[in-house]
C-alpha cells in the first residue's frame, strides 16, 4: 500500500510535483502514466524517501519509509537500471545490499535465478547490457520479498522476450497480494498489465482509474464510411447530433471516406442500404486506451465534464502527439 | 494493508505465474525470507555490506597495496640516498632518518584520499547510493560504514606499511650511523601515528566524497588541501601564516607522525586532536550533509 497525500516537491520556480493524491492499493498492478517529465520519477523518489517533498507526505505501508525497521521488506524499488559498480559482480552487488539487513545469501541466488542471470552472476555488472542490467534491479528489488514493488520503467531495455517475462512477473507479484506500483510512459504497455491507473501529467493527478474507467472516459468511437457516393451518404445520415466529416486521404486511389459520428455502423448500413448508396468500407473505430491516455496529456480541458478528469491542462508532449487524430487501434 | 502470507516451505505459490521463464524451475515465492522478524537494518550489518564492497571491487585493492607500496618502496629509496652528493636540503647527511623512510608517505597520502574519495563518488556516478539509501533510508549508517571500512582498512595496511618503510628504510640508511630504531624515542608513536594518520585521511576522502559528490572536486579539494594549502599559507605574512599552518591536516599530522620537533609543528599530542578535529568535522559536516540534501 502506498499513499501519496498532498505531495508537492518545487526546485526553486519549477513545480515538479503538485499537490499529488493517490493511493496504491494491494493485489493488483497499478500504472504510474504520464508524459516523460510529468514527474513520475520524483514522486517515486519522494515515496522512497530520497527526496523530500516541499509539503504533503508519502508512506509505505502506513509509514515513511525510513520509518521502518526492514525497508527492504517493505517495499522494492528499481529507479535507475545500471545502478551497480561496473567492476562488482552481480552477485556481490545483491549481497552486499542483502547484508545490510541481514538477509541470507541464498536468497541472493534464489533472486538470480528467478531473473535469468545464474550464468553470468560472477561476471561485473559493467558488461551487462541494459536488458540485463533491468533484470539485476528487479533482483534487487525483490531480495527483500517486499510487500510493495515499485518499478519505474521497468521495460526500458527489455527485448520482447524480457517484456513478456515481466508482465507475467508484474501480474504474478499482484496476485500473491503485494502492491505493484510500475510507471511507465507508454500506455500501450501498460494497458496490458495494470488493472488501475494513475496519470499525471505536469506533475498533477489527471485521473485515478479503473482500467474500465479510463476506457469509458474515451471519447465517442466513430465510424469510417467510405463510399463513391459521398453526397448521398451526407443526406442519408443527416439528423441531430449525428456528424459527418471528411476523412482526410491516405492514398490517390482510395475511395474518399467520411468520419461519422453519433450513430452506429449497424444504423449508417441500414441507411446506407435503405437509399441504395454502395459502401466499399464501414469500420467502427474504437479509441486505444492509449489514444485515451495522450488525448488526457495532451490536454485535459477536453474531458472536463467528466468527474474523474481534471479540467486543467497537462503538459503537452509533442513527442507523444499523434500525428493525426484518431485512428483505428 | 499488504495481505503477505508468509510461505514457510519454497515450493508455495509460483512467483512467476507465466512468462518465457516460468516452468524453468524458477524459484518461488517460498523462496522468500523465512522469518521476516529477522530480517532488518542495523548498523553493523550496513558495516559488513560496505565491507564487502569494498573488497569486492578490485580497485580499490591495488590503490590501497599502491599506497603500501609507494611508502615502503619511496622511503627506502630516500633512505638509501640519505646525505649522498651535495645533497640539500630534507636529504642531508644527518637528517631525521625516520622522516627519511616515510618519504612515500606523502604519495600514498594521495592514494588513500582518492580511495576514499571513490568509494563515494563511484555510488553517486552510477546511482548505487540511491540503491543504498532506499535499503538504508536513514542514510547515516551507509555514510559511517563507508567511513570506518576505509579508514579502518587503511590504517591496517598503513601501519604495517609504515613499519616496513621504516626498518627497510633504516637497514639500507645511506648514512648507518644515522640509522634509527624502533627502540628510539617517539619511533613506535610515530609509526602508529603514520598509519593513524593515513586512515583519517582516507576518512576525510570519505566525508568530501560525500560532501561533493563528485570525484574530481573531491580529489582537487584533497589536493588542494594536504598539498597546495601549506605551500599557498606560506606566502602569507608569518605572523599570520605560522599559526595557521601549523593547523592545517597535514601539518598537523606531521606533529604526531614524526619524531621532529620544530617551532613549526605542535605537540603530537595537539597535533593529534587538531587532525581529529578534521577528521571528525568533515564526517560531520558529510553527516549533515547527506541528512538534509535530496539524494
Amino acid at each position: 500500500m502506498i499513499e501519496v497525500t498532498n505531495l508537492t516537491k518545487r526546485y526553486g520556480a519549477t513545480t515538479a510535483v503538485d499537490d499529488l493524491s493517490f493511493a496504491v492499493r494491494p493485489g493488483i498492478v497499478t500504472g504510474f502514466l504520464g508524459p516523460n517529465g510529468a514527474g513520475k520519477s520524483t514522486t517515486m523518489r519522494m515515496i522512497l524517501g530520497l527526496d523530500d517533498p516541499t509539503s504533503g507526505s508519502a508512506t509505505v505501508g502506513g509509514r515513511a519509509l525510513r520509518d521502518h525497521p526492514a525497508p527492504l521488506a517493505e517495499l522494492g524499488s528499481l529507479l535507475e537500471a545500471k545502478a551497480v559498480h561496473p567492476k562488482r559482480s552481480a552477485r556481490n552487488h545483491l549481497r552486499a545490499l542483502a547484508a545490510t539487513s541481514g538477509i541470507p545469501y541464498r536468497r541472493v541466488d534464489e533472486m538470480l535465478d528467478l531473473v535469468g542471470l545464474t550464468d553470468v552472476a560472477d561476471r561485473p555488472a559493467g558488461q551487462f547490457s541494459l536488458g540485463m542490467g533491468q533484470r539485476l534491479g528487479i533482483a534487487s528489488a525483490l531480495l527483500g520479498n517486499p510487500a510493495t514493488v515499485m518499478l519505474d520503467e521497468p521495460v526500458n531495455g527489455l527485448d520482447p522476450e524480457g517484456i513478456l517475462w515481466i508482465r507475467g512477473l508484474l501480474r504474478s507479484l499482484a496476485e500473491e497480494g503485494r502492491t505493484v506500483f510500475v510507471s511507465s510512459h507508454l500506455m500501450s504497455e501498460m494497458a496490458l498489465t495494470a488493472e488501475h491507473f494513475v496519470i499525471v501529467g505536469r506533475g498533477r493527478l489527471i485521473a485515478d482509474v479503473t482500467a474500465r474507467e479510463l476506457a469509458a472516459m474515451a471519447p465517442a468511437a466513430d465510424v469510417l464510411v467510405r463510399t463513391p457516393e459521398g453526397g448521398r451518404l451526407r443526406a442519408a445520415l443527416a439528423l441531430d447530433g449525428v456528424t459527418v466529416a471528411d476523412e482526410p486521404s491516405t492514398a490517390p486511389d482510395l475511395t474518399p471516406g467520411y468520419q461519422v459520428i453519433g450513430l452506429p455502423a449497424e444504423e449508417i448500413g441500414r441507411r446506407a442500404a435503405g437509399a441504395g448508396i454502395v459502401l466499399h468500407e464501414l469500420v467502427t473505430r474504437r479509441n486505444s486506451l492509449e489514444q485515451t491516455f495522450m488525448e488526457l496529456t495532451q490536454g485535459a480541458v477536453e474531458y472536463g465534464g467528466h468527474e474523474t478528469s481534471a479540467a486543467f491542462p497537462a503538459s503537452p508532449l509533442p513527442t507523444h502527439r499523434p500525428s493525426t487524430n484518431r485512428k483505428a487501434a | 494493508m499488504p495481505v503477505l502470507t508468509p510461505a514457510p516451505t519454497p515450493t508455495a505459490t509460483p512467483f512467476v505465474a507465466s512468462g518465457p521463464d516460468a516452468d524453468t524451475g524458477a524459484p518461488a515465492a517460498g523462496s522468500r525470507v523465512a522469518d521476516r522478524s529477522a530480517v532488518g537494518v542495523t548498523p553493523r550489518r550496513v558495516l559488513a555490506a560496505e565491507w564487502l564492497k569494498f573488497r569486492s571491487v578490485r580497485s580499490n585493492l591495488t590503490t590501497l597495496a599502491s599506497a603500501a607500496a609507494a611508502t615502503v618502496g619511496f622511503g627506502m629509496l630516500f633512505s638509501a640516498f640519505a646525505g649522498s652528493g651535495d645533497q640539500v636540503g630534507p636529504n642531508r647527511a644527518g637528517a631525521d632518518a625516520l622522516a627519511m623512510s616515510l618519504g612515500g608517505v606523502n604519495l600514498a597520502q594521495i592514494f588513500v584520499a582518492v580511495l576514499g574519495v571513490m568509494f563515494v563518488t563511484s555510488e553517486y556516478g552510477s546511482g548505487l547510493i540511491r540503491t543504498m539509501f532506499t535499503a538504508v533510508p536513514t542514510r547515516l549508517p551507509v555514510l559511517g560504514a563507508k567511513a570506518a571500512v576505509v579508514a579502518v582498512a587503511t590504517t591496517v595496511v598503513m601501519t604495517v606499511a609504515s613499519f616496513a618503510a621504516f626498518l627497510g628504510g633504516q637497514a639500507v640508511y645511506g648514512v648507518p650511523e644515522a640509522a634509527m630504531s624502533l627502540g628510539d624515542d617517539g619511533v613506535i608513536r610515530a609509526l602508529f601515528g603514520t598509519g593513524l594518520y593515513l586512515g583519517g585521511i582516507a576518512a576525510m576522502g570519505v566525508a568530501l566524497g560525500f560532501l561533493l559528490r563528485s570525484a574530481g572536486s573531491a580529489i582537487g579539494m584533497v589536493i588542494g588541501t594536504l598539498m597546495v594549502a601549506p605551500l599557498l599559507v606560506r606566502l602569507l605574512p608569518s605572523s599570520f601564516s605560522d599559526p595557521v599552518s601549523r593547523i592545517l591536516p597535514s601539518t598537523a599530522g606531521e606533529a604526531f607522525r614524526s619524531v621532529a620537533t620544530s617551532s613549526d609543528l605542535l605537540s603530537p599530542a595537539a597535533g593529534a586532536a587538531v587532525f581529529t578535529v578534521w577528521v571528525v568535522g568533515l564526517v560531520g559536516a558529510a553527516a549533515l550533509a547527506v541528512r538534509r540534501r535530496d539524494a
